[in-house]
């Protein structure tokens, strides 16, 4: 890594010139577009020193292959490699507004629900704000990141996305479909539903959610409730799936019966719960997971 | 009398509130020819979770009642509860310091620190019950250690009570700290700050009920000391009370009943507070009957509650410390109206 530090102030100066003189050269085309808030951001020009304050949108900029007009990410951001070199900026809900302007970014992509957004664009920096939360939104905002950076590919990028969850469900034999899947979020416990971003690519893999979309995306449940729903298969946090045996009565859910619980590493469960471009690869650990230890139609497992 | 009817009442009721708002579930116990399936399913349901969930949130409320009366008897002061001499924030401390040790994987939403320190894991089932309750009381208990140090031991009430404050406000501070590194600890810690029964299975209710025990036979052997204090610090001495001594005791109590509760349910709101208050205005009495009936009372308030969070939006739960809230400070205030803002304060004055 080449350490410009130490290269004498003009020779940056100069360098600085000339990428203006470039940026000036291109012709500007003036950016208009409506973020997740219902506000229109005009933009200049593509932006070229982006802050991303959420984990999810970092990553479609990396994957969009832009990930080196990003300055600064949030503290949460840690996919893929490269955004670990860049400077942290405190998190999505506490960033150090400071930290972002000393950035001078020409745009900074944030969550819509986020408290600094007010205080950033009174100091006149532009905030593009997107809310990923289902399928149909880690599209869409695949889409305004892409015209936001002027990259005319994002529709292919998302169409291999789609095909590889799509290739996942294919992978999995005919004998796991309609599998009954508990996904446990946390230790509310919380369960991923059907109306959730999880449940949608579990809905895809072609097995059934215990939890029914009246519930909404991530009920708090009474246990009891999974007891009874008797899942064939649960998947969970690495650290909860030891715990899962001591809880009152789960002991004769079939799942925990017939070793049936899938337990995934903290890096595996970032890539299931983010809604952004690594989905494929969500529905892929899910697919590994009903592949390995769902139950084969009629056929039982030894007790 | 009416508190004993109501408990067991509850608990009769407790066993027919499940997951899907009330379903008795006696028709296919008493009848298991006709369902054999059906007879197993509904034997373990009401066996394994109902019977010992609502035990258990029995047994919760009535060590915060019980620790509720001793907290205002032992501070004189009618808005004193289990909490102050800092144990919920010394067992927030030690769950967020569990969960954060775990990677923050407990949780799988939110992103995981890059540097995220992660423990060793080990699945024995001892570590992780360790892992979680045993957190929760060792920092509930190492809190009001620090607290008694703070306060250069239990002499001084006035210095008690803001050594107590004090170390809540800064263990608060450093389980915020513990959280802010540990993001996806973030849901779980709020399931144990507005406290569930969810989990409590027969081996808490055990723990629970023998921490009850002892607690309550010392609250009973103290009341005198608790009724002497009540006339003043100078009245409790000519009355020849060895009161340093006994002080430490009813600490070391109050210290236990809160443990134990939060340990097994998490921080279960104003239950300690509001019980005392509830017999209080009902009746005015020694401190002896009335630790005794402020512990029956958390026991009603905190069942009555645990059914409500079960039964009002089922399958979901509602999180139980808001109903404590709601129930508890909707009967106080009611009350207090009903006796023209008059409440009884047992001599706290």
């Amino acid at each position: 890594m080449p350490d410009t530090s130490t290269a004498p102030k003009n020779r940056t100066v100069h360098w600085l010139l000339l990428l203006l003189a470039l940026l000036l050269a291109t012709p500007a085309r003036a950016l208009d577009l409506t973020d997740d808030r219902g506000v229109r951001i005009t933009l200049d020009a593509p932006p070229q020193r982006i802050v991303s304050l959420l984990p999810s949108l970092t990553e479609t900029v990396c994957h969009l292959g832009q990930c080196h007009r990003l300055v600064g990410v949030d503290r949460y951001s840690n996919w893929p490699e490269a955004v670990h070199r860049l400077p942290q900026v405190g998190g999505g809900l506490d960033p150090s507004i400071e930290a972002i302007v000393a950035l001078r970014p020409d745009l900074v992509l944030a969550g819509t629900s986020m408290r600094a957004i007010a205080r950033l664009e009174a100091l006149g920096v532009k905030v593009v704000a997107l809310e990923p939360r289902t399928h149909a939104d880690v599209r869409r905002v695949l889409g305004k990141v892409g015209v936001l950076l002027g990259v005319d590919d994002a529709q292919r990028v998302w169409r291999e996305i789609d095909a590889g969850v799509s290739a996942a469900a294919q992978s999995l034999p005919a004998q796991v479909q309609g599998t009954r899947v508990y996904f446990e979020v946390n230790r509310g416990p919380y369960g991923a539903g059907e109306a959730s971003f999880i449940g949608e690519t579990l809905a895809r893999l072609g097995v059934r959610n215990i939890l029914p979309a009246t519930l909404g995306p991530f009920p708090k449940l009474n246990p009891e409730f999974v007891v009874r729903a008797n899942p064939d298969l649960i998947m969970v946090g690495a650290r909860d799936g030891a715990e899962l045996h001591n809880r009152p009565g789960w002991g004769a859910i079939r799942a925990l019966r017939e070793q049936r619980v899938c337990s995934f590493a903290p890096a595996e469960a970032e890539v299931l719960v983010r809604p952004g471009p690594r989905m494929a690869e969500a529905a892929r650990l899910m697919a590994r997971c009903l592949a390995d230890k769902a139950p084969r139609g009629a056929q039982r497992a030894a007790p | 009398m009416t508190l004993a009817a109501l408990s067991a009442g509850l608990l009769v009721l407790g066993t027919g509130i499940g997951s899907a708002g009330f379903e008795g579930m006696l028709a296919p116990l008493l009848d298991p020819a006709a369902d054999p399936a059906q007879a197993a399913m509904a034997r373990q349901i009401v066996w394994e979770i109902r019977l010992p969930r609502t035990l258990g949130a029995w047994l919760a409320g009535a060590l915060l009642g019980l620790a509720g009366a001793l907290a205002q008897g032992l501070f004189r002061n009618p808005l004193a509860d289990p909490y102050l001499l800092g144990s919920a924030a010394g067992a927030s401390l030690g769950v967020a310091l569990a969960l954060a040790a775990m990677g923050g994987a407990a949780g799988m939403l939110g992103g995981s620190m890059r540097s995220a320190a992660t423990v060793g894991l080990s699945s024995s089932d001892i570590w992780v019950r360790l892992g979680f309750t045993g957190a929760a009381f060792a920092g509930a208990v190492l809190a009001v250690v620090l607290t008694l140090a703070l306060a250069r031991g239990v002499q001084h009430t006035l210095r008690l009570l803001l050594a107590g404050v004090i170390v809540g406000v800064v263990l608060g501070a450093l389980s915020s700290l513990v959280l802010l590194f540990s993001p996806d600890s973030l849901q779980a810690m709020q399931a144990f700050m507005l406290g569930s029964t969810g989990f409590v299975g027969w081996s808490a209710c055990a723990l629970m009920a023998g921490a009850w025990l002892l607690t309550a036979s010392a609250a009973w052997l103290l009341a005198r000391a608790l009724d002497g204090l009540a006339l003043g610090e100078a009245t409790a001495r000519s009355l020849g009370l060895a009161l340093g001594p006994l002080r430490a005791a009813l600490v070391a109590a109050l210290a236990l009943a809160t443990g134990t509760a939060v340990a097994q349910t998490g921080l279960i709101a104003f239950v300690g507070l509001a019980a005392p208050h509830l017999v209080r205005a009902a009746f005015s009495l020694p401190h002896r009957r009335l630790v005794l009936l402020a512990s029956l009372m958390g026991g009603v308030l905190l069942t009555a509650a645990d059914l409500l969070a079960r039964a009002l939006i089922a399958p979901q739960e509602l999180p139980v410390g808001i109903l404590t809230a709601v129930l508890g400070g909707g009967y106080l205030l009611w009350l207090m109206h009903r006796r023209g803002g008059h409440l009884g304060t047992g001599g706290l004055h």
